[in-house]
């Protein structure tokens, strides 16, 4: 099936300061064929594939494109060989149309310029499955069909090597396997697809070759046909992995948090949460499933304090803590594990010993009278940094020279140390390697053994599948049903994802 | 009302509300490309100025008119210079050209105080015109009214079903969509506010050599915190521009014609200011401000690769 190589990357190499991103990498690409680029997030996927689209350019190194050398200073210079990518963050204009969209870049005509792009708009849709309606209005579109409409930019713009970095990372599990077929039918039409990801599953469903790295050197070229999962996480990672996480024993106990019809608006003043209920209890896990921005966020700030809620009421052991400030409830033991663990969990600039006591420097027995105890802040911190395993140099450098992961226990240590009654954690392992995320989930899984409530939100489906004891599909502003791991398949819940209650779901099977 | 009277408000209207008409569509495009420039006022007292010298000097207003026009374009790189290029906060920049160009004119005009022109623009458009109802007369008089109402069917036509108005809302909306597909995000907004300064410079020019052809200091009366309202209340629509500006042409004029009917000349002169008062409270809470559509990137500097 796969046909000539027409692509290829030799001894690449790309150092940032500190770091060397990509070390010698090889890698090339056939006619036809998709070709999966496999990695921890770190391990130099996105530079490599940076430095293929223009965005970078390589120290060392060489790039040939059917079999000559070319120099790609820009992705202007890649775009006129052919080389089309579609980035995680979609580049679209939210008000304006589909046909707009396109014929931004790509319309001839001065006039009418709308009827310049709609044919090919449609052309595309039936040749690839790549179906949209060219007068819908971008906002009114689902991640996926906006995923669609930049594949088809892509077209446009001549692409025959198609780079798509972590495509599904926004989708529903029915809408990756729609891209899944898109992309395979793009093959059959001759296109070469470079599909980055970090997902062991997408690799043996639509990869014909895997190539793997790892702390930016390549590890493997190898054919999926001939690997397996086990062998690709091996190599990814470069030890066994486990996946599994130990559950240890655990009782649950009363409610701790209550919550009770629950409306809370968005930034736009539109109600981003919509009459949502629940309770956790102690040692439980309650998870929330569904695509981002259907009110997860909203929720999150609900019930930390950072977002008024309109009507209803939340309950902490018993005490109505509706629209309580963010301080009072971190006094009453509800910690916060944030989305933005950057923008929101720490002050970067701060250090790492300051940003362990954030929210604490009050308290005994932290200060001295006026002033803070350095003495004490600085042991405390370095008997966090080693119960926690967090790599630094020292408790003395700013936070922000620690890596992401680092980043995430630092601020796992310093929420859990108070043994706090409830957790609220948010997305806690998004874009963590192998090893963090593992760490991270052992870690929440023993805090709720250890009596504390979890309230997890996360648009890993593995991940909710994992660690919650119930779990909540978030479609719209509203629970779709609340239910245990294992009660409903992954396709299932993907239908309620998408906006399926649970009764229907169940009443159509 | 006898249709002598109607013909009057709507000549007066289509007279007062043609400088208001060329500055809000100028400020349209610009803010269209997510370049909020306040300082419509200094750009129009600067061609005010600049017109009515020419005019005064040379004998001709036509001259007058292009330099006026060019006047607001060179004023108005300083603002795009400074919010694109140095991506200094917009609402600072627009400011202080506002003071910048009325301080200009303050001192350039002082020759002028009480002067007249000699010459000023009548009508020079076929006759035949004439014969159209009700505007037919003022299209003949006041070729720049005329001018006024044809652009606004133009603008409207390019911004709304040209692959330029696509580009220039684009750019507005999400400058890292357009730049992505090889657009020069910098390029359109520094066109889309120099032309902004164009139609600002001629709505002040205007107002110096055809509507009042004589000078005084402060011809422009706040016109251009009114074209700001404009704008926002013609929902950033060339053709809404149109009749919004003859409304609030319609409300200054008015103040001749309720003169001596009981209402005291300044509550009718203070209306055109209350309306543009009540319009920006109400269009600056930042809720109705995006449900109305305003261009997601107004005032956000671009940089590439951020956001």
């Amino acid at each position: 099936m796969a046909g000539k190589v027409i692509l290829e990357m030799r001894g690449i190499v790309k150092r940032f300061p500190g770091v060397v991103a990509n070390d010698h990498i090889d890698f090339d690409l056939r006619e036809g064929e998709i070709h999966a680029l496999l990695g921890e997030n770190g391990a130099g996927k996105t530079t490599l594939m940076n430095i293929l689209y223009g965005i970078h350019q390589p120290d060392e190194g060489e790039i040939l494109i059917d079999g000559r050398p070319v120099k790609l200073r820009s992705p202007r210079d890649a775009i006129a060989l052919g080389i089309g990518m579609v980035h995680q963050h979609f580049k679209l204009v939210e008000k304006h149309t589909v046909a707009e969209n396109v014929a931004l870049g790509y319309a001839r005509r001065v006039f009418k310029p709308l009827e310049d792009v709609k044919g090919k708009i449609l052309e595309y849709g039936e040749r690839y499955g790549l179906r949209v309606d060219p007068d819908a209005y971008v906002w009114q579109l689902s991640a996926g069909e906006k995923q669609r409409v930049e594949i088809i930019k892509a077209l446009f713009a001549g692409a025959r090597i198609l780079i798509l970095d972590e495509p599904t990372s926004v989708l529903t599990p029915q809408e990756s396997e729609e891209l899944f077929h898109i992309v395979k039918k793009m093959r059959e039409d001759g296109k070469s697809i470079i599909f980055i990801t970090h997902k062991l599953r997408e690799v043996m469903e639509v990869g014909d070759r895997a190539t793997v790295l790892r702390k930016g050197k390549k590890v493997a070229t190898l054919e999926v046909s001939k690997t397996n999962p086990r062998e690709l996480a091996r190599l990814m990672v470069g030890r066994e992995v486990l996946f599994e996480i130990e559950r240890p024993e655990k009782e649950i106990g009363e409610v701790v948090l209550r919550v009770e019809d629950l409306w809370v608006l968005n930034d736009k003043g539109l109600p981003a949460v919509r009459g949502v209920s629940f309770e956790i209890r102690k040692g439980e896990i309650f998870g929330i499933a569904g695509v981002a921005g259907n009110g997860q966020r909203e929720l999150v700030e609900a019930l930390t304090g950072l977002r008024r809620v309109e009507k209803g009421r939340i309950i902490l052991m018993g005490r109505d803590v509706t629209n309580a400030d963010p301080g009072t409830l971190f006094a009453l033991g509800v910690s916060h594990i944030p989305e933005e663990r950057i923008k929101m969990g720490i002050v970067p600039n701060l250090t790492v010993m300051e940003n362990m006591i954030l929210k604490m420097e009050w308290r005994q027995p932290f200060r001295k009278g006026l002033f803070l105890d350095f003495d004490t802040i600085q042991s405390y911190s370095e008997e966090r940094v080693r119960e926690f395993d967090i790599y630094t140099p020292s408790v003395r450098v700013p936070a922000r020279t620690l890596s992401g992961g680092n980043i995430q226990k630092l601020i796992l240590a310093r929420e859990i140390s108070v043994s706090p009654k409830v957790i609220i954690a948010a997305h806690p392992t998004y874009g963590l390697d192998v090893a963090a995320t593992e760490y991270i989930r052992n870690r929440l899984a023993k805090e709720a053994a250890g009596g504390a409530a979890i309230f997890l939100i996360s648009e890993e489906l593995d991940e909710i599948f994992q660690l919650s004891d119930r779990f909540a599909v978030m479609f719209n502003g509203e629970f779709m049903g609340v239910v245990r791991p294992g009660e409903l398949t992954r396709e299932e819940v993907g239908l309620m994802m998408m906006g399926k209650r649970l009764e229907e779901v169940r009443g159509g099977a | 009302m006898n249709v002598q009277i109607l013909n009057f408000i709507i000549y007066q209207a289509m007279k007062s509300g043609t400088p208001l008409l060329l500055a809000t569509l100028g400020e349209i495009y610009a803010e269209r490309a997510g370049i909020l420039n306040l300082g419509i006022e200094g750009m129009m007292a600067f061609g005010a100025v600049v017109g009515f010298g020419v005019a005064y000097t040379t004998g001709n207003p036509w001259l007058g008119l292009l330099l006026g026009a060019l006047a607001g374009a060179l004023i108005s790189l300083i603002h795009a210079f400074f919010s694109i290029s140095l991506r200094v906060n917009q609402v600072v920049s627009g400011l202080a050209l506002v003071i910048l160009g009325l301080g200009i004119h303050s001192v350039m005009g002082k020759p002028y105080v009480g002067q007249k022109l000699s010459n000023t623009i009548t009508g020079i458009i076929s006759p035949s015109l004439a014969q159209i109802p009700v505007v037919g007369s003022i299209i003949v008089q006041d070729p720049i009214a005329f001018l006024g109402l044809a652009l606004s069917v133009v603008l409207w036509y390019v911004l709304f079903k040209t692959k330029y108005g696509i580009i220039l809302r684009s750019v507005g909306e999400n400058p890292a969509a357009a730049d992505a597909l090889g657009i020069n995000v910098y390029k359109v907004r520094y066109l889309a506010t120099i032309f902004g300064g164009l139609m600002a410079g001629l709505a002040g020019a205007y107002l110096s050599i055809i509507f009042r052809p004589s000078w005084t200091e402060g011809i422009t009366a706040g016109m251009g915190w009114i074209a700001i309202a404009l704008t926002i209340f013609s929902l950033w629509n060339p053709i809404h521009a149109l009749w919004a500006s003859y409304f609030f042409g319609a409300i200054s004029a008015s103040q001749y014609l309720l003169q001596g009917k009981g209402i005291p000349v300044d509550i009718l002169g203070m209306m055109p200011y209350i309306f543009t008062l009540v319009i920006v409270v109400i269009a600056s809470l930042a809720q109705l401000k995006k449900r109305i559509g305003a261009p997601e990137a107004l005032a956000v500097p671009y940089v590439r690769g951020q956001s």
